[in-house]
């Protein structure tokens, strides 16, 4: 699993932007997201520095989605605010849990996996052979060789899975936000697929992934932020993973079942 | 023989061969909104935006007549203005894009009822319902090739944005601000080429046109390209036999072309080899791991 240079000339090397390993690529300050002013995520402060791998654990409930979403500023923030360090909305790709993507559409993988290169090509570029090459690349470095052709319809869950991290090869981002990347597929799929991410994290990406599955967080994320609605702990992934902080976050997590109350914190 | 029944018509008449040309520029200019309009599961749209237009051509009618251009003009804002505020009302409140189509699109075509049997005669009220492909005049003609000429351009354009926002709009929306651009151009499209449409084949059949050949060609293949060409060759073959039907027969021109249309749709439903009923039902041999 040492080797991430697979395909690695495909995209630049980002690797001397990983220099000072303190900038933070993300700060959430004060953060409070929500639906219809039910807080989802609760005045959360945290920092995810650039560069680092970090894995968001917490019971169902817990808003982790809810934070992705409001990262990708699909949902507006109902207090506080996400500040990017230098980032743009372009430079960030995410992995939506439920993607939208219609099936029944006639649309082949390598139609799908080629729109990675949006950035580049925008909606009336030319694809060329060059970049051609590229989606080729992206798509064998996910072990989808072979199906370039195939309508996404016939795919199954995992080599959607694969399809999809080809694409996010592709686009090249410098914050990679993934929403239970690893939920339904198989033990060789997940080590593919978790070889990619390695491989974002040894270019100096910024990848923050949700988890359901604390082997996989412990193996391969060295960071971990625990997450009950507000934030249970945030620090190396030994630090984080322990009984003490589960049993607290369950615990959070049932006490936000009650009827809801104004909050009170932080009124002006 | 055969010459007799399908070429000596058009050769013979003026009227057969202008209808014919109208047809053709609203086969190749509505038929691939049509395909895409299928492919978003928005089939029924069509009908819905064909509605919306009632009104704007009975307040042209009222202003200046049996007059192409305010007919037109009138056609276009208020299918334009259904599109806008059922998109807005999508993209900015809870409700869903089919009930908010389904709302703008009912008061549109109340609104237009309203007018058009307040002032209006049987007569006139026949005219946009089912259109006069018998009766195009030059300037009607260059009205359907312009709107088909500008279709054509503007989904080869747009091609891109508009399969990903049909096939995954998240996407498109996190690499782009185009999402709704592309929605609305795709909606103005189709409003344009009914409003084309309805000056030959009527609002209601010139829905027709735009879906039935989709639909058919749906069963014959699967890609994007595949099925663009075989709805707009089924639409053209079915618009040459319509009016050899109605030419023939005696009978109105519209109904018999979308008639054709629909003969052209069963013959898939059953024949077609991707998904059609023998397809489906005959054994085939599966091919080896």
């Amino acid at each position: 699993m040492g080797d991430f240079d697979a395909g690695g000339a495909m995209t630049p090397a980002l690797a001397p932007a990983l220099a000072p390993a303190l900038a933070p690529a993300l700060a959430f300050d004060n953060l409070t997201l929500g639906y219809d002013r039910h807080p989802a995520v609760h005045h959360l402060e945290a920092e995810i520095a650039e560069g680092s791998l970090t894995a968001i654990v917490g019971p169902n409930g817990a808003g982790k989605s809810t934070l992705l979403k409001g990262v990708t500023g699909v949902l507006a923030p109902l207090e506080g605010r996400v500040a990017f360090g230098g980032l743009s909305q372009e430079d960030i790709a995410y992995l939506p849990q439920q993607s939208e993507l219609d099936l029944t559409f006639p649309l082949s993988v390598v139609d799908l996996v080629a729109m990675g290169l949006w950035r580049e090509i925008g909606p009336f570029g030319w694809l060329g052979r060059a970049r051609r090459a590229r989606v080729d690349a992206a798509i064998a470095a996910v072990g989808l060789t072979g199906f370039e052709h195939r309508p996404i319809g016939s795919l199954s869950g995992g080599q959607m899975q694969r399809a999809l991290f080809a694409r996010l090869l592709l686009q090249d981002a410098k914050l990679v936000l993934l929403d239970e990347p690893f939920t339904a597929i198989d033990a060789r799929t997940m080590a593919d697929l978790v070889d990619v991410v390695r491989r974002w994290h040894g270019e100096g990406r910024t990848v923050i992934a949700v988890l359901h599955d604390q082997e996989t967080v412990r193996a391969h994320f060295p960071r971990t932020l625990m997450l009950a609605r507000e934030l249970v702990a945030h620090g190396p992934t030994e630090q984080v993973l322990t009984t003490e902080n589960q049993f607290r976050a369950r615990q959070m997590c049932e006490a936000c079942a009650g009827p809801p109350h104004v909050c009170g914190r932080n009124a002006a | 023989m055969i010459w007799d029944a399908v070429f000596q018509p058009f050769a013979d008449f003026g009227f057969m061969r202008r209808a014919l040309l109208g047809c053709i520029a609203i086969s190749v200019g509505a038929t691939p909104v049509g395909v895409f309009l299928m492919l978003r599961r928005m089939s029924l749209t069509g009908d819905a935006m064909a509605h919306a237009i009632l009104p704007g051509a009975a307040v042209g009618y009222l202003v200046s007549g049996l007059s192409l251009g305010a007919m037109t003009v009138g056609g276009l804002i208020a299918g334009m203005a259904v599109a806008l505020a059922s998109g807005f009302v999508s993209r900015l409140t809870a409700l869903r894009e089919d009930a908010s189509l389904a709302a703008f699109y009912l008061i549109s075509l109340a609104l237009g009822v309203l007018i058009v049997s307040t002032r209006g005669s049987n007569v006139d009220l026949m005219h946009v319902l089912f259109g006069t492909v018998l009766a195009l005049d030059d300037a009607a003609l260059i009205l359907l090739c312009s709107i088909a000429s500008l279709s054509v351009l503007t989904l080869a354009v747009f091609l891109r944005p508009l399969v990903l926002e049909c096939a995954d709009p998240q996407f498109l929306r996190s690499v782009s601000r185009l999402s709704a651009v592309t929605h609305f151009t795709f909606l103005a499209l189709v409003v344009a080429n009914l409003v084309g449409g309805f000056h030959a084949l009527g609002t209601l059949m010139a829905v027709g046109i735009m879906i039935l050949p989709a639909a058919a060609a749906r069963f014959w293949t699967v890609s994007i390209g595949g099925l663009i060409a075989a709805a707009i060759a089924i639409a053209v073959l079915s618009s040459m036999s319509g009016l050899l039907l109605s030419y023939h027969y005696s009978l109105p021109s519209g109904p018999a072309i979308i008639l054709m249309a629909g003969v052209a749709y069963g013959v898939s439903l059953v024949l077609g080899p991707a998904g059609g009923l023998v397809a489906q039902a005959l054994p085939r041999r599966h091919f080896e791991v």
